[in-house]
């Protein structure tokens, strides 16, 4: 196959570049390569508004002199520049400071079964056919209602590459994967009042992707439903936030429980670990191993095998996010999030999202958020919001410039349910979730 | 032009890969004969480096080479674009190739460019950071950085400070003028701190950054005050009580709140947006905006700033363009594009984050042109409200308006004096009217310090901002004191 063939080929140059590194004097290496190709269009009121060829590739290497660290990285993988970027980390590395923390993973911890995880559906899409289904996809949003007034289009993109990795420990392996998405935006205008919105699907496998038309539908259902929007008085009030926006608070604990805040001391979760810092209902849980899942990987940055692991149960931590380094900081063992978690999955509620309403009864139903507002070191939370009104459990109109206020550490404790309707569309996979009270800061 | 400048562009990036200039003519030749209305070929070899330092010691330390060439070709509004990590004759072709497709779908509607003329003038020298201080220097300037800034306060727990460098060669080549090029130097540093005290834990960070090398750091004692700046704040921030919400009289500092103007005003103002109507500010030239005291513009020509260029990524000399005067807007900042398809000229704001993206209007440096009132006389004005001294990040929704930034650094107003100050918060509101709320302009202009980084459509270019202390009479506050 052409694929194995050059994934072989991508693993040579890392083969080599290793050699390379032990010949310049480096006591340990690790190196990493990527090359990816793709195709996007997008498509705006009915005409093609551009056409995007990817192809792009780049390696990066990292030496250790015994605990002195450097690293380089190029987009040039001929021989003559790997050369340079091995002599360039080198270099580096001498004049960094020994860390007796630095270093590869524990051999052991190294992945060794490398399984296939379904991660490769290339998507033999031409500029053309890729023209015929956003302009399906837009013109579907287009004429869902007379509102939608204006469009910033539809877009089809398609990737697919190949990631190789290896280290100094004799671990080398590569793997082919793809991502497919459509996307589409549109404009709603009434009462001189304009208001945009989006919907977009993203699969590893075209066949998994939701139909064009509903996208556009979608995009225009969201639009037309945030026109006429009002801002709220200032009030303290239940926040349900919908399953897309209920994603960043999940990725908020992700960050305060990830070995680089923790040494840092710059986490509001500190000496978490064995703590109740949700309900007791709540249980997070990492599959990493999901077939064709879009944040399924067998091994983290540095080769340390990832594993289906309890991160919250009943409630309380049982497992930090670490790599070696914080690991070794921490005085503790890499659990393989070196470069973040892969696949988070959250125990659901037995609600649907129109349960949760009437749960709610009267309240903010946040459907985005803006800005970054969050203080990772304290849990201090402001952020832009905009969403609906609810009252009795049925929404009564949107509202938008409005801010949520409240402590992360607080609104965890106080999360009262979450819902069934699950996004898979992220490597967080979450329903709706539920907050007993927040501020809201209004006109 | 200046030719030194292009000499040393050529030399970096033609003798290493042994690129004729010929053959990039060849390639846009080729792009041109087709049915397009502009084409360009942009190359670029950029080198950049990070030294970080954290717990005391120079533990991580990057050197990147990032090259390639991107082909594009515009045929009505229609762009296509493919680029290579190759910078080699037949990698051009084969890219010019596949643009050239853009021009077979649909309608082409050809209007002429009118070339800009003129004197490039070069705003920064063809520094090269990287090389402007050993690697032993760097490591010893971090070290006694972070050294000094532990000395200012026992409470201090965590210190890291980073340092950058990039040093970029472009070359541009577009229908209408000569091949054009540009040697871009960028440092960039910064000081983060952690301070403890009584079981309480806040963070301080400060920083700063120029078009020039790392003495910039050295002049001015610039580092040690960066770090004593983030100090300050953090420990400001630990006496912190609970944020006001809801509308109030918002007073915010010279200097970096200037991303209000980035947010609320600048992007709705890229003509993208407004060729397409999908800003709430399209159609609305020569319209009040803004109160009459408010005169707003975008300036890339300012000497070394971070946010300026001597040549845009399209070869067009940047220039200082009025966005709003006296209130009244009246103008949007243009690429090669927009300006052709809204017929007018290029402002000079044609930017992509490299050659693997696509140029659009982005700002450069955006800041408000100082007012007649001195600062203390502004704060003295309010009777209750919040002095917002300095920001994170911020967001904007260019289609409703609605803007958000966040304040990292704030104050209550009471009677006229600043007292308490309180938690970080973000402030929300509607562009086209928070400035019509504008009722005093300080006389204090000031620009950042050079650290911003403006995202749009998931490409990242270096930008300023500025403005003097600004009174609005009504802004949301996003705290949870309710
Ligand atoms: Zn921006």
């Amino acid at each position: 196959m052409q694929t194995q063939k050059e994934i072989k080929r991508l693993e040579a140059i890392i083969a080599d570049l290793l050699l390379e590194a032990k010949t310049q004097g480096a006591s340990q290496a690790d190196a990493g390569l990527n090359v990816d190709n793709g195709l996007s269009v997008n498509v705006r009121l009915g005409e093609v508004e551009t056409i995007e060829h990817h192809c792009s590739q780049g390696l990066g290497v990292t030496v250790y002199f015994g605990q002195q660290k450097g690293s380089a990285s190029s987009t040039d993988l001929s021989p003559q520049s790997i050369k340079e970027t091995v002599s360039a980390a080198c270099s580096i590395a001498r004049y960094s400071s020994a860390d007796s923390f630095a270093g590869l993973p524990d051999p052991e911890r190294l992945a060794t079964d490398f399984k296939d995880l379904d991660l490769h559906h290339p998507w033999e899409l031409n500029a053309e056919d890729a023209i015929t289904l956003a302009t399906r996809c837009e013109d579907s949003a287009r004429h869902y209602h007379s509102d939608i007034s204006n469009s910033e289009g539809a877009s089809v993109d398609t990737y697919s590459g190949i990631r190789v990795f290896g280290n100094s420990l004799g671990f080398l392996h590569g793997y082919a994967s793809t991502r497919h998405s459509i996307s589409c935006s549109v404009l709603g205008e009434r009462d001189g009042n304009m208001e945009r919105d989006y919907w977009y699907s993203v699969a590893r496998n075209k066949d998994q992707l939701e139909k064009v038309e509903d996208i556009g539908k979608k995009a225009a259902e969201r639009t037309i439903q945030r026109l006429g929007a009002q801002s709220l008085s200032t009030r303290k009030c239940p926040v349900l936030y919908s399953a897309e926006t209920a994603n960043s608070l999940i990725g908020s604990f992700l960050g305060a429980i990830s070995g680089g805040s923790l040494y840092r001391k710059s986490s509001f979760l500190l000496d978490s670990l064995d703590t109740k810092v949700f309900p007791e209902f709540i249980r997070l849980y990492e599959q990493p191993h999901l077939l064709g899942a879009l944040g399924s990987a067998l091994y983290d940055a540095e080769g340390v095998a990832t594993q289906a692991n309890d991160i919250v149960a009943d409630g309380i931590v049982k497992s930090y996010l670490l790599n070696s380094y914080a690991a070794r900081k921490l005085g503790m063992q890499s659990t393989g999030h070196a470069d973040g978690i892969h696949n988070l999955c959250i125990t659901p509620g037995d609600k649907d999202f129109a349960q949760l309403l009437k749960q709610m009864d009267t309240g903010l139903l946040v459907t985005e958020l803006m800005g970054q507002g969050v203080n990772p070191v304290t849990g201090d939370y402001s952020r832009g919001a905009s969403g609906f009104w609810v009252e009795q459990g049925v929404i009564q109109y949107p509202v938008q410039e409005i801010t949520i206020a409240g402590n992360l550490k607080e609104m965890f404790q106080q999360i009262l349910a979450v819902g069934n309707d699950i996004d898979y569309r992220s490597n967080i996979r979450t329903g709706s979730i539920l907050i007993e009270e927040m501020a809201i800061a209004g006109k | 032009m200046d030719n030194t400048v292009l000499q040393l562009a050529k030399q970096a990036i033609l003798v290493p890969t042994g690129l004729q200039e010929n053959d990039i003519h060849r390639v846009l030749d080729q792009l041109i004969s087709g049915a397009v209305d502009d084409g360009d070929i942009y190359i670029q070899s950029s080198h950049y480096e990070s030294w970080v330092l954290e717990d005391g010691i120079v533990k991580e330390a990057n050197h990147n080479i990032e090259q390639g060439a991107g082909v594009r070709a515009l045929s009505g509004e229609k762009t296509g674009l493919a680029y290579s990590d190759k910078i080699e004759l037949a990698e051009l072709l084969t890219a010019a190739k596949n643009v050239l497709a853009i021009a077979r779908q649909g309608q082409n509607a050809k209007v002429a460019m009118t070339p800009k003329t003129g004197v490039i003038k070069q705003l920064y020298a063809p520094l090269n950071p990287l090389r402007s201080l050993s690697d032993q220097e760097k490591v010893d300037f971090l070290r006694k950085i972070d050294v000094e800034t532990r000395k200012i306060d026992p409470r201090i727990e965590q210190v890291i400070i980073s340092l950058v460098g990039v040093q970029e060669h472009i070359l541009i080549a577009n229908q209408g003028s000569s091949l054009l090029g540009d040697v871009r130097p960028l440092v960039r540093m910064n000081v983060s701190v952690i301070v403890a005290d009584k079981g309480q834990r806040e963070q301080g960070s400060m920083g700063g950054g120029a078009r020039s090398d790392y003495n910039y750091f050295f002049a001015q004692d610039r580092a040690l005050g960066y770090a004593q700046e983030a100090v300050r704040q953090a420990l400001v921030n630990l006496e912190a009580i609970p944020a006001p919400a809801g509308s109030m009289t918002v007073v915010l500092g010279s200097g970096w709140p200037g991303i209000l103007l980035h947010e609320a005003i600048g992007h709705g103002l890229e003509g993208d947006f407004n060729r397409k109507g999908t800003s709430a500010f399209s159609g609305r030239i020569g319209e009040r905006v803004a109160s009459s005291l408010c005169t707003i513009v975008d300036d890339g020509t300012l000497d070394n700033r971070r946010g300026s260029l001597s040549i845009d990524d399209e070869g067009t000399p940047t220039q200082c363009t009025t966005l709003i005067e006296n209130g009244i807007l009246k103008g949007y900042m243009q690429d090669r594009l927009n300006a052709r398809l809204m017929g007018t000229q290029s402002t000079g704001n044609g930017r992509r984050e490299s050659y693997a993206h696509t140029p659009m209007p982005r700002m450069t440096n955006t800041y408000m042109l100082p007012g007649e009132s001195d600062p203390e006389e502004i704060l003295r004005s309010v009777k209750n409200g919040l002095y917002a001294k300095n920001f994170g990040g911020g967001q904007v929704d260019i289609t409703s308006g609605k803007f958000v930034f966040s304040a990292s650094e704030a104050y209550l107003i009471e009677n006229g004096k600043i007292t308490q100050p309180v938690k970080g918060a973000t402030l929300i509101g509607n562009g086209p009217e928070v400035l019509t709320r504008v009722s005093m302009v300080g006389n204090d202009l000031e620009l950042d310090s050079g650290v911003g980084t403006c995202g749009k459509e998931g490409q990242s270019v270096p930008v300023g901002v500025g403005q003097p202390t600004l009174k609005i009479d009504a802004l949301t506050v996003g705290g949870t004191n309710v």
